[in-house]
């Protein structure tokens, strides 16, 4: 697979190697002269140097090809997007992955039609999240396309639902419990499976009915 | 009619006290307060400190009901993205964004947003200038 990465920092570096590693075909684009002549050293040829955002830098690594996948991985988000936009919509590009530095610019990641993106910072929130059980909800995976999540919630003693059937909640629409884990073992949700305290239950919910559906299994948010 | 003014250096200073001047009720937007030296003081428009990427920045500025924005910051990137912001999310009829890189400047005016590129007025005008001005070579 031909591969062209934007972006020569910590990420796109790392990414570049193992891809390298993998036996596929790699351009690496960087800017900054200095970060551009380490990189040399080691990469050699594979590592390109100008602005990933001008469209002749982007046609002499190959975007014209084009290839399977590029990935804007710089540090800057509007950089990022305009590659990943110059990519796709100029050059049909078939995948493009961006990385997205501030959280707060998701928005306009999702807004531009750039859906794959990547956030440090998103991910290590998710992990604080998950250790922090007070937070009740946990997000593991988001399923942008469908407008889902899979989230976890820990049923507690005082939880509402503790000691009730499945089968009789009022979920609310969109959303569905997949599995209850309880004594180190997994079991699918029936509808006479008992909600009890300490169960982990997983859950698949529509975007916007996530803060409902913890209501409902855990009570308004202490 | 309401005007919101991204970026307010030396172009967009200029093009925010021109518009309130034509009549409009014109707020600017700049990451440094400096910038609202630029405007004079008798500045009688809005004024607003904050990046232009940041929707409550652009909501204070009164983007949700705006019909005209500039964008002229001093990032090529940063105006492609706001403007496409502004016109996408806020339905804003009139968006114009500057574009320092002729190519870039093309490619989005080729997908619907009006940009605009200082860098190519200048190469036509000088262009026009000396074949206007100097005998053609021979």
């Amino acid at each position: 697979m031909y591969v062209v990465v934007a972006g020569g920092g910590k990420v796109g570096a790392n990414v570049t190697r193992t891809l390298l590693e993998m036996g596929h075909e790699v351009t690496m684009i960087e800017q900054r002269p200095d970060r551009f002549a380490l990189l040399e050293e080691e990469f050699g040829p594979v590592v390109m140097r100008g602005d990933a955002t001008e469209i002749s830098v982007l046609e002499r690594a190959g975007i014209a090809r084009p290839p399977e996948l590029l990935l804007a991985a710089t540090g800057d988000d509007e950089d990022n997007l305009v590659i990943s936009q110059i990519g796709k919509e100029g050059y049909g590009v078939p995948k493009a992955i961006a990385r997205v530095n501030d959280p707060r610019n998701q928005a306009h990641f999702d807004l531009l039609g750039i859906t794959q993106t990547i956030c440090a910072t998103t991910s290590v929130l998710g992990l604080v999240e998950h250790e922090v059980p007070e937070h009740g909800l946990v997000r593991l995976l988001e399923l942008q396309k469908e407008g889902l999540e899979i989230v976890e919630v820990q049923i507690e003693k005082d939880s509402p639902v503790a000691g009730s059937r499945a089968g009789g909640l009022k979920l609310p629409g969109g959303s569905r419990l997949i599995s209850v884990f309880r004594h180190g073992r997994t079991e699918l949700v029936e509808p006479e499976t008992v909600m009890r305290p300490g169960d982990q239950v997983l859950a698949i919910v529509s975007n916007d009915s996530a803060l409902d559906l913890r209501r409902v299994l855990l009570g308004a948010p202490k | 009619m309401k005007a919101v003014v991204i970026g307010c250096g030396r172009v967009g200073s200029a093009v925010a006290k021109g518009l309130l001047a034509d009549g409009w009720d014109v707020t600017a937007v700049d990451e440094s307060e400096d910038a609202l030296m630029r405007l004079g003081s008798g500045w009688r428009g809005g004024f607003v400190v904050g990046h232009g990427m940041d929707a409550t920045v652009l909501e204070q500025a009164g983007v949700p009901d705006a019909d005209a924005a500039v964008v002229s910051t001093n990032g090529d990137n940063t105006n492609l993205v706001i403007g496409q912001v502004l016109q996408k999310r806020y339905g804003i009829g009139c968006v114009v964004v500057r574009v320092l890189d002729p190519a870039r400047a093309e490619f989005y005016a080729e997908r619907g947003l009006r940009t605009v590129c200082p860098t190519q007025t200048a190469i036509s005008v000088l262009l026009d200038t000396v074949r206007a001005t100097a005998p053609a070579p021979a």
